[in-house]
């Protein structure tokens, strides 16, 4: 436990946490803000000044999820009793939901954007851990000829503004066809974080006495045994740290896939904003998709909590 | 069980050698214990014999096979370290299974248990199966180290200083329990110390090793005796053997500086050749009648013995004597030695001229 602390220390202590407290309302108000106007009938949404209270509703994620269009006259009292709870919100709002020939809801883009965005962030950050982890593992037990010539140049991929190498990238993408692709985003993406995670699992990996491995060895493993059962246990705390930032790399790359994607695979960054150009905007709609775009990353760190405040706290960020 | 051998071992680290030429032989269930400073090359003779690292130069020999081409795993020996050999994230039977879970052993998990719990009655620590080993005590620590070594029933044990780390009292335990469980398991063993009392009793044979070369191999008692050169005399003993420059005389021993002299009753050496005397405390007498004078400048009471240091004009020279001798500090004294255990060696080199 603490040792005993005298009564100006615990002052200091009170003010600091005051401090803490009121920086972090600062931080909070513009997540709040997105997360209820995410939840506001479209017109509380721009009021002035801002409505703190009003009755929630799920119409801005209906809205978000399905293509919609203008309703030219009132629709008939028939239609509108038969239609499902959600579509009676769009209908409310002088909207009908966009349906195929055969009666079928056509979805928004959202839901796909977002779905890309989660295979390509998912995909890359577990290439860009687990090359990274083993070539830091590499570098870290083995003599590497010209060891410090070569972490220095992987740092160096990473000194470039990646938009200086965005329109060369495209034009030799789309020769080879990768342009707009699932693959094309997910080989970028890795090679981006390759280096960064390569630089922070080199430092973890270093920590972890050889003497464990060793004594595996001679225990009659090999170093591939030895290193997924020994090494990578240890190198878990090092390895969250570096997911999450990779992930939130991915995650919120806008740059990249606003050049070299435009349907198909295009993730939701650049998806978002493009909605704000499209005629008068409902920002209940905007802030609906940038609520649930804030989620993956929140609950990604949220399950890592504990393996990053140590990581945070020791190993390689440290020096 | 297995024999060793070490021909013309040599290691390099840039230009560091680590070691020069090293040649040892270790007998089929021998306790062979490897004594050097640090940095003479203890850690690295033990780290090629297992196969953690390849000699620049020289073989290695496994029951007389050249064990160049083969892994650790396959060489089947079992290493002790000093600190940091047991995984901190599993328990202590965890740390004990694992060297069995390997898929070179092929053991089902009813023989697994079985060793395991064998080797943790052997050690007494049956009580810890289940503790995670990050809490343990530094000697419950070494205990499962070793247990971690024993379950595997290997060719060979290599130690490397298991015992450093420990207090004295828990070290001595160990040390007899080490030597014990030798007796019963019958294996080769090789063990490194840098603590000469360890060495001298554990060891069925001792290797003395300097800046990467072994200067003498012997019983125990060998070693303590008729040491090779002065530097094993040095090494091996406490307090360590008193050197004192000076010239053969007609059988006696005249010391530098102020020339006292003393009997010399072994063989070798010439009248009139210059001389390093070599004296062990305990072949020290103090006695009212004895031929030189010199002043008690430091006492060290050790129960059984106290150990003199004692001012010669400008020489210093270490005395065992009986506890219950009366002396007091700054008293002067007359001192004389056994003259049959003087040992001669050339001032020069250093060799024992003696045998
Ligand atoms: N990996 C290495 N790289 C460079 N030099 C090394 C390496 N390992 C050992 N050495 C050097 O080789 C020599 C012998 O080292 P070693 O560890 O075998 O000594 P030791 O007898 O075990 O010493 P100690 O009692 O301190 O453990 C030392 O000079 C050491 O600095
Ligand atoms: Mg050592």
């Amino acid at each position: 436990m603490a040792a005993v602390r005298t009564p100006r220390e615990i002052f200091l202590n009170r003010v600091a946490i005051a401090a803490v407290m009121v920086v972090l309302l600062i931080m909070l108000v513009p997540i709040y803000w997105i997360g209820s106007t995410a939840f506001k009938p479209r017109n509380l949404a721009t009021t002035i000044p801002p409505t703190v209270f009003f009755q929630p509703e799920v119409s801005p994620f209906v809205k978000l999820m399905t293509k919609r269009s203008q309703l030219r006259k009132p629709v008939e009292q028939e239609v509108y009793d038969a239609a499902p709870w959600w579509e009676k919100m769009v209908l409310d709002g002088g909207e009908k939901v966009v349906r195929t020939g055969k009666g079928k809801i056509r979805p928004s883009g959202y839901g796909q954007r977002f779905t890309n965005s989660l295979i390509v962030s998912i995909i890359s950050t577990f290439l860009a851990v687990s090359m990274g982890t083993l070539t830091a593992y590499g570098f870290s037990r083995f003599k590497v000829k010209g060891e410090d010539d070569w972490l220095f140049f992987i740092l160096s991929t990473r000194m470039l503004p990646p938009v200086v190498v965005a329109i060369p990238m495209y034009l030799m993408y789309r020769v080879v066809g990768l342009n707009d692709s699932h693959l094309g985003l997910i080989i970028l993406y890795t090679a981006f974080n390759l280096s960064f995670s390569v630089w922070i699992m080199k430092g973890f990996i270093d920590e972890i006495p050889r003497e464990y491995e060793e004594a595996a060895l001679v225990d009659g493993y090999t170093r591939i045994q030895a290193f997924f059962k020994i090494v990578l246990p240890e190198a878990m705390t090092g390895i969250a740290a570096t997911a999450v930032f990779c992930f939130i790399t991915a995650w919120n790359e806008y740059a990249f896939a606003l050049i070299m994607t435009n349907r198909r695979a295009q993730t939701a960054p650049p998806y978002i904003p493009s909605q704000v150009g499209s005629g008068l905007p409902d920002w209940t709609v905007i802030a609906a998709g940038t609520f649930l775009f804030l989620l993956p990353v929140a609950i990604f760190t949220f399950l890592l909590r504990n393996h990053l405040l140590r990581g945070m706290s020791f190993g390689a960020i440290r020096k | 069980m297995a024999n060793i051998q070490l021909k013309g071992v040599t290691k390099e680290y840039g230009v560091n050698k680590a070691l020069r030429g090293l040649d040892l032989e270790i007998a089929d269930g021998e306790f062979f214990v490897l004594l050097g400073q640090t940095g003479a090359g203890k850690t690295t003779t033990l780290r090629i014999i297992a196969g953690l690292e390849k000699p620049t130069d020289g073989q290695v020999l496994i029951d007389g096979e050249d064990v160049a081409d083969w892994n650790a795993a396959e060489r089947d020996v079992a290493l002790v370290l000093q600190q940091y050999s047991l995984y901190p994230r599993l328990t202590v039977r965890g740390n004990l299974e694992f060297p069995l879970k390997s898929r070179i052993r092929k053991l089902d998990s009813a023989q697994i248990a079985e060793r395991v719990d064998k080797a943790a009655a052997t050690l007494q620590i049956t009580p810890l199966l289940d503790r995670k080993v990050e809490r343990l005590s530094g000697g419950e620590m070494q205990r499962v180290s070793i247990g971690r070594a024993i379950v595997r029933e290997p060719r060979v044990f290599l130690m490397d200083e298991p015992l450093s780390a420990l207090d004295a009292k828990l070290r001595e335990a160990l040390r007899v329990e080490l030597k014990k469980l030798h007796n019963d398991l019958g294996a080769t063993f090789l063990f490194v110390t840098h603590d000469q009392v360890e060495a001298m009793s554990m060891g069925d044979k001792i290797g003395v090793l300097n800046r990467g070369k072994l200067v003498q191999v012997g019983t125990p008692s060998q070693v303590y005796s008729a040491p090779l050169n002065t530097f094993v005399a040095r090494a091996v003993g406490t307090p360590p053997m008193n050197l004192l420059k000076g010239t053969l005389s007609g059988g006696q021993a005249v010391i530098d500086a102020n020339g006292f002299e003393l009997p010399v009753n072994g063989q070798g050496g010439q009248d009139g050749q210059r001389m390093t005397f070599g004296i062990r405390p305990e072949d020290i007498r103090l006695e009212s009648g004895a031929p030189v004078e010199a002043r008690i400048f430091d006492i060290e009471d050790h129960g059984v013995v106290k150990i003199l240091n004692i001012e010669v004009g400008e020489h210093r020279i270490h005395a065992t004597v009986p506890a219950r001798m009366p002396v007091a500090l700054d008293e002067t004294i007359r001192f004389g030695w056994k003259g049959d255990k003087v040992l001669m060696f050339d001032p020069e080199t250093g060799h024992n001229l003696s045998i």
